[in-house]
């Protein structure tokens, strides 16, 4: 199965606090159809974020999928709390990098509608 | 009433909005103009400090046009998180701005202010009698927390906040009050459904965000009618979408499907998004499960320390791999100088090019940058304390010697003189919890004022 870039599938790879506790990742995909692609992968799990920021899995709160926005959400405990000492991003919005590494593997059909 | 028309001039109260939009957004004759004037993100220290995020001058000028166009009309204004943090010195700041505007302009109206600083020792009682729960990862508090903590304010929910509608208020300056509730209160007290009705605040409160390309520093306009409500943006370069809308829901929240608020739940597992116009987006299905007791969420932040940072530059590739050889022997040298001081101290040392922004959670660990930005931290218990740490653990760092060292002459490239910056008061938060209440109304009192 062809793997593809996850820049190549969404339109949206952010990070935002979600209050001073919480790190919240959005992944906004293009289209119907990748955010499809994504969701059946079985890519988007509490493991593979986990695995990402190297944190234990308890520390990954929840990866939902919000159809209404083809959209994969995860949010994850913040190492620090908001401005306490040692805060490095006090917004939480630069700590999407990890993210662009995802691999998605995708369907034969889906290569084909990318390429058309 | 069939459709009820509300207006958010922008993000955050002080961010600005065009006044073409504004304009536009009065032309279509609005029921009610209400803003969000804060947030948590900005951290601790404003809600410490007792001072905005937004400034003065900006919140003034947003001000006297949303209040010369509502008194002139008769459109209540909402005013939610007043001075961006919505304590009492906050909240002040605010009240003091409107009182200013109406003289200067010569406006009369009556103002509700509803207050939303809460006593820590009540919050003390109501820890012991077992009603202050964490709100997850927040740890249970403890008494102790509450000895050191600063300011606590409570979010308020819709209830308090139509309780000054019914009075009669024209203007209404709230304290820290949850984001969508401005929004939501007037909708709510004309008998919309109140999950559509917060879900629409919850779309208006980040003014024009929700549109693309989105903006903080514009208006969008909200709708809301039997079963359903609308946004549309009220500058022509921007367009709701089915996806900006549906996106803008999930921002800055865990789970888009579930948004605990005062009061109850917000569930949009049914929730329907869908184009209307070019511009216009229209959802339905959004409901609200109110809790079976009520909750108020509090946030409170107590004192850290004084911070003073020195700020430097290093290019020497040999002390760039050596940097953290250096880390630890100016650390051991502040600790050995001062040992017998009795001084509590933070030293913390960022260093940009190498694991500066995402620390912790940083997976790129082996990276050998060409140069390095490095801020050396010290927050003590005094300004002074901070000052010593910093300023003796720059002098140390600029001269300390490391193995294969050649550039004896200094290992630091300052920008800046004086090198060192003081950072005064540092606070942190030390409480995140809810609160069980006997009604919506109890932690905020509310004062009418005839201006």
């Amino acid at each position: 199965m062809k793997k593809i870039n996850i820049t190549e599938l969404a339109s949206v790879v952010r990070s935002k606090n979600s209050g001073p506790y919480e790190l919240t990742f959005d992944i906004i995909f293009k289209d119907r159809a990748a955010f499809e692609q994504a969701r059946r992968s079985g890519v988007f799990t509490k493991e593979l974020i986990a695995g990402l920021y190297n944190i234990d899995i308890d520390k990954v709160i929840g990866v939902v999928e919000f159809e209404a926005a083809n959209a994969i959400k995860a949010t994850i405990v913040r190492p620090v709390v908001s401005g306490a000492l040692g805060e490095t991003d006090v917004y939480g919005a630069q700590q999407n990098a990890p993210l662009l590494s995802i691999e998605v593997p995708v369907s034969s059909d889906f290569v084909k509608y990318l390429d058309s | 009433m069939e459709e009820m028309r509300i207006l958010s001039p922008t993000a955050i109260l002080g961010y600005g909005f065009p006044l073409e939009s504004f304009t536009e957004g009065l032309s279509q004759k609005p029921h009610v103009i209400a803003v969000d004037a804060g947030s948590t993100d900005p951290g601790p220290y404003y809600l410490g400090a007792g001072k905005s995020f937004t400034n003065r001058a900006a919140v003034k000028r947003d001000l006297e046009l949303i209040l010369e166009a509502a008194v002139e009309r008769k459109i209540p204004v909402l005013i939610g998180t007043a001075g961006g943090s919505g304590g009492e010195p906050h909240l002040k700041r605010d009240y003091d701005l409107i009182v200013e505007i109406a003289r200067e302009k010569g406006l009369h109206f009556t103002m509700a202010v509803i207050h939303a600083e809460v006593d820590k020792e009540q919050v003390r009682e109501a820890l012991r009698r077992g009603e202050v729960t964490p709100l997850y990862p927040a740890p249970p508090l403890k008494e102790e927390d509450l000895d050191t903590t600063f300011r606590v304010v409570g979010q308020m929910g819709f209830e308090p906040l139509i309780a000054a509608l019914e009075e009669g208020a024209q203007v209404i300056l709230a304290g820290r009050a949850y984001d969508p509730s401005v929004f939501a209160a007037p909708a709510i007290r004309a008998g919309f459904e109140p999950g559509l009705a917060i879900h629409l605040g919850k779309i208006l409160e980040c003014g024009a965000i929700a549109s693309s390309p989105g903006s903080g520093s514009d208006c969008l306009l909200g709708r809301v009618g039997p079963g359903y409500f609308e946004v549309e943006p009220l500058n022509p370069i921007r367009r709701c979408t089915v996806t900006s809308v549906s996106a803008h829901t999930l921002y800055e929240k865990s789970n888009p499907l579930a948004l605990p608020g005062p009061g109850g739940l917000l569930e949009l597992k049914e929730a329907k998004f869908e184009q209307v116009t070019e511009n216009r987006v229209r959802v339905t299905g959004s409901k609200f499960i109110p809790t079976d007791k009520y909750y108020i969420k509090l946030e409170g932040v107590k004192m850290a320390g004084y911070r003073t940072v020195s700020i430097a530059g290093c290019r020497d590739p040999i002390m760039v791999k050596k940097i953290d050889e250096v880390i630890t022997t100016v650390r051991e040298r502040v600790q050995d100088n001062f040992k017998e001081s009795g001084y509590q101290y933070f030293l913390d040392f960022k260093l940009y090019g190498r694991n500066g922004v995402m620390g912790r959670l940083e997976p790129e660990l082996n990276v050998i940058p060409h140069e390095l930005g490095i801020i050396i931290e010290a927050v003590g218990e005094t300004q002074d304390i901070a000052d010593t740490i910093c300023s003796f653990a720059r002098s140390t760092m600029l001269h300390s010697g490391y193995s294969g060292r050649m550039a004896t002459a200094g290992n630091l490239a300052f920008p800046y003189s004086p090198s060192d910056f003081k950072g005064g008061a540092v606070y942190q938060f030390s409480v995140y919890h809810l609160i069980e209440v006997n009604n919506p109304y109890s932690l905020f009192p509310m004062k009418l004022i005839n201006l």
